[in-house]
Parts: structure tokens; C-alpha cells; sequence
């Protein structure tokens, strides 16, 4: 639900860049959700082309990438993969594990237009 | 003609309009976009206007004046200005001497219980304590009335239709709170001698709230123990978010199948340093435990008006402990992440 709240962030971020760089429309943006990111990525697309009629992004086409998540795993004392939250170590089977990786939330880039 | 360049295709490579190919993928586009290059040497035709537009590309061929498009690197975080008011309500709130706790759960979990039947024991323990709530909910103002009940003063967010509270919300609560009377000429300095304590009551919700940093010192998830011992691991994102997870209503345990022991394992594998409380907002027990945790989050161990034999005896150790595993866990994460970069 709170993916409706990101696209208006990201429509935000968006209208900025436009003011500061002066452009009129956004034909492709690309976005980093991270596989920890708390979000669900068909509904940020949704809301995306929900809110988009009307301003710069109309008509954008969206991209997404997906980092993996990953963790530090205290007991392994090394870097691991972590598909999702709560799952174990894939070494050790243990559930000491801080996420460093997979959380992002970004705005990478855009192509823009003038016309 | 290209569309997404611009380019008229003129060494050689001809795009169909709607032939997709992908600028991004390695291989999906072959042409040259230097400058100079051939296909980018005529004109594109505006079909409706007939205007022309030289150098129309995504290599921002310089032609003065003329349309084109071009790449915009932005790496900007979505939740940059949510996280930058997040951080201003964080110095405000320490200038001001206040310790900011974000409660959160599912609807129904007796979060409003918990703080009237906090407010009630701190009023006896502390006498000067300053105690003020904010209330997040999508509609009514039933729970701020129910705070201010206790005495304290209350301030109700009707959010409408969104599902948490953000960072610009709590920044124009507090301001509007009446415990925030101060006067703006005043040395800030003079506040860090009067704790207070600011609950901030967010909407019912396990999912959304996880996500939003309003400036608090930490984030408390209450779970009831009527909602079912899975709830950490099915909604992980809050429980991660935690410090510490209030295991409530603990006097129905005798009419429930609730695994305690299971819930609490289920919380510490998607959060290894949560602290856990138990306790029962109605009968009481637990209490002591909760408020001596509040006596930690106001750094009150450091406070010579506060009582250490009451303390040593309780939670230091524990809380202690915690704080330790999560910032050596933070470290290594912070040097796991460094390595990678590197």
C-alpha cells in the first residue's frame, strides 16, 4: 500500500530534475528496488502508471533493477546471499545475519526529452 | 529512425520505431553515437511541424537550441526528503532533550492500552517527567481523547487515506504539541536538563510503517499474543525495523495456543539483537521491565536523579548486552559492505 506513497516520491524527485534541468517529458526511467526493500514491485509499477497521466512521466517507459539481498553473517564471518528476510545462512544454517545489500531504493537515471 | 537516439540510421542500421531495442542490454544496439558519426549527420524531421532537429541523440550532440534527448543520472534515494525531515525532527528532538519511540503494530494489538497504562506508572515514578503523545490513525480522534484522559497531552494525525506516518507529519505534530511551548530565543542548551518522552503512535499496520524513519529514537513493534507467533517472520521488514518487540496481552496466554518461545525465535532470525518484552497492559506484569527499558532510551543509566540499584537489578545487563551485539553487528556489516565496494 505504501507503494503509492514511493511513486509520488519518485514523481517528486522526478519534477525536480525536470525544473533544475528543463526538460518536458521522461521517455525511460530506471529504477533500483532492492529485494529487501520492503516493496512490492508490480504495485510501485501500478502506482507509477497510476499517478503518471498528466505530468512529465506520462508515457515513460519503467525498468527496474533488482539488486539480490545480501547479508553479513556473523557466525560465518563473511559476505552471503539472503533471498529474503528470515532466511537462514546458506553456509551455516544460522540466523545471525545483518543485511547489507538489497535494500536500495533509488532513482538511478532517466531519458528525457525537450518536446 | 532510431527513437531512442534520435539517429537517422544512416550508417547503415535502420530502427523500426517500435522495434524496442534496448539501450541498457549489451549488444541490443550497434551504432555509433560518437559525435561526427554518419548517422547522426541528418536531420530529424518533425512530421506534424516539419521542423528539424540536427543531432536529436542520447550523445547530446551539441546543436544549440535543438530538441533532443539525453540521459539524466539522478541516484537520488526515493525516501531522500522523507529520511531528510526524518533527520531535522531527530536534532530538533534532541536539542529538545526528547526521547522520540515509534510504536508500531497491527490494529488492535493494545497499543493504546500500553500507553495509558504507561503514562499512569510514569506519573508515580517519575512526577516530572514529561510525557506527550502522537497519535497516528487514518480517521477519528478516539485515541488522542483516551491520552488525554491520563493527563498528558495528546495530538491526533488523521493520515486519511494513507496507511503510516511520515516524517513531514510528526515534524508539524510536534510542533504543535503543547509540552513544545518553549521559547525559540531560549538557549538550547538549557532543555538537556529536562528529559521528556514522546510516544509516537503509528497506524495500525505491520507492513508500511517499516519503511518510514520519523526521527525517533527507535521503533518498538507490540504484538499481542491473540495475533499468532508467526507474525515476525510474516511481516519481517517491521520486526528487522525494531529494537525492541513488546510481546502484549500476555495475561490470555492460558486460554491461547501461543508459542512464546516460538514467536521470539521468529522475531530474532530476521533481527538477531531485538530486545523482547513481555507483559499484560492490564494486569501489569511485564511493566516494570518496559519502563526501566524507557528509563534506557532516555539514557537515564547516566542520570544521577535516577535510581541504579532499581536498575542494576534489572535490565542493564540485558539492554546492555543488545546494544552491544547490534552495534558490533552494524560494524561488521558497515566493513562487509566496505569490502564489497572495494
Amino acid at each position: 500500500m505504501h507503494e503509492a506513497s514511493l511513486a509520488g516520491g519518485v514523481l517528486k524527485l522526478v519534477e525536480e530534475s525536470a525544473q533544475r534541468e528543463h526538460f518536458r517529458r521522461v521517455s525511460v526511467l530506471r529504477l533500483e528496488v532492492g529485494k529487501l526493500a520492503n516493496v512490492e514491485l508490480r504495485a510501485l509499477r501500478f502506482a507509477l502508471e497510476a499517478i503518471a497521466p498528466g505530468t512529465v512521466l506520462e508515457g515513460a517507459a519503467l525498468e527496474f533493477e533488482e539488486p539480490e539481498g545480501q547479508a553479513w553473517c556473523m557466525a560465518c564471518s563473511q559476505s552471503v546471499k539472503l533471498p529474503e528476510r528470515g532466511a537462514a545462512c546458506p553456509v551455516c544454517e544460522g540466523y545471525q545475519l545483518q543485511p547489507t545489500g538489497g535494500t536500495e531504493l533509488r532513482v538511478i537515471d532517466m531519458m528525457v526529452a525537450d518536446d | 529512425m532510431c527513437v531512442v537516439c534520435g539517429c537517422a540510421g544512416g550508417a547503415g542500421q535502420e530502427h523500426a520505431p517500435d522495434e524496442g531495442h534496448d539501450h541498457h542490454a549489451p549488444g541490443g544496439h550497434t551504432h555509433s553515437h560518437a559525435i561526427g558519426a554518419a548517422g547522426h549527420a541528418k536531420p530529424r524531421v518533425d512530421a506534424r511541424t516539419g521542423d528539424l532537429h540536427f543531432g536529436a541523440g542520447a550523445a547530446r550532440v551539441s546543436v544549440p537550441g535543438m530538441s533532443q534527448q539525453r540521459a539524466i543520472k539522478l541516484e537520488a534515494d526515493i525516501l531522500g526528503e522523507n529520511n531528510r525531515i526524518a533527520r531535522q525532527n531527530r536534532l530538533h528532538f534532541e536539542a529538545h532533550g526528547v526521547t522520540a519511540l515509534n510504536l508500531v503494530s497491527s490494529p488492535g494489538s493494545g497499543k493504546t492500552t500500553l500507553l495509558c497504562a504507561t503514562i499512569e506508572a510514569l506519573k508515580l515514578r517519575h512526577p516530572g517527567l514529561a510525557v506527550s503523545v502522537i497519535e497516528g490513525d487514518q480517521q477519528t480522534s478516539f485515541d488522542a481523547d483516551r491520552i488525554r484522559a491520563t493527563g498528558a497531552p495528546a495530538i491526533q494525525v488523521n493520515t486519511g487515506k494513507g496507511c503510516h506516518l511520515d516524517a513531514p507529519m510528526v515534524a508539524e505534530a510536534f510542533a504543535a504539541l503543547h509540552t513544545h511551548d518553549h521559547d525559540h530565543n531560549h538557549d538550547h542548551h538549557d532543555h538537556h536538563d529536562q528529559h521528556s518522552l514522546l510516544f509516537i503512535e503509528n497506524v495500525g499496520n505491520l507492513v508500511c510503517p517499516a519503511a518510514w524513519d520519523l526521527g525517533e529514537s527507535a521503533k518498538v513493534a507490540i504484538l499481542s499474543v491473540t495475533e499468532g507467533e508467526d507474525k515476525p517472520l510474516k511481516y519481517p521488514d517491521m520486526f528487522a525495523a525494531a529494537r525492541l518487540m513488546v510481546l502484549n496481552k500476555i495475561d490470555l496466554l492460558p486460554h491461547l495456543q501461543f508459542d512464546l518461545q516460538r514467536c521470539i525465535a521468529g522475531a530474532r532470525r530476521v533481527n538477531p539483537a531485538i530486545e523482547v518484552i513481555e507483559l499484560s497492559a492490564t494486569t501489569g506484569e511485564g511493566m516494570e521491565a518496559w519502563l526501566h527499558w524507557l528509563e534506557h532510551a532516555m539514557d537515564w543509566h547516566h542520570d544521577p536523579h535516577h535510581d541504579q540499584t532499581a536498575v542494576e537489578s534489572g535490565g542493564v545487563p540485558a539492554a546492555t548486552e543488545a546494544a552491544l551485539r547490534q552495534r558490533i553487528a552494524a560494524l561488521e556489516a558497515e566493513l562487509a559492505a566496505a569490502r564489497t565496494a572495494a
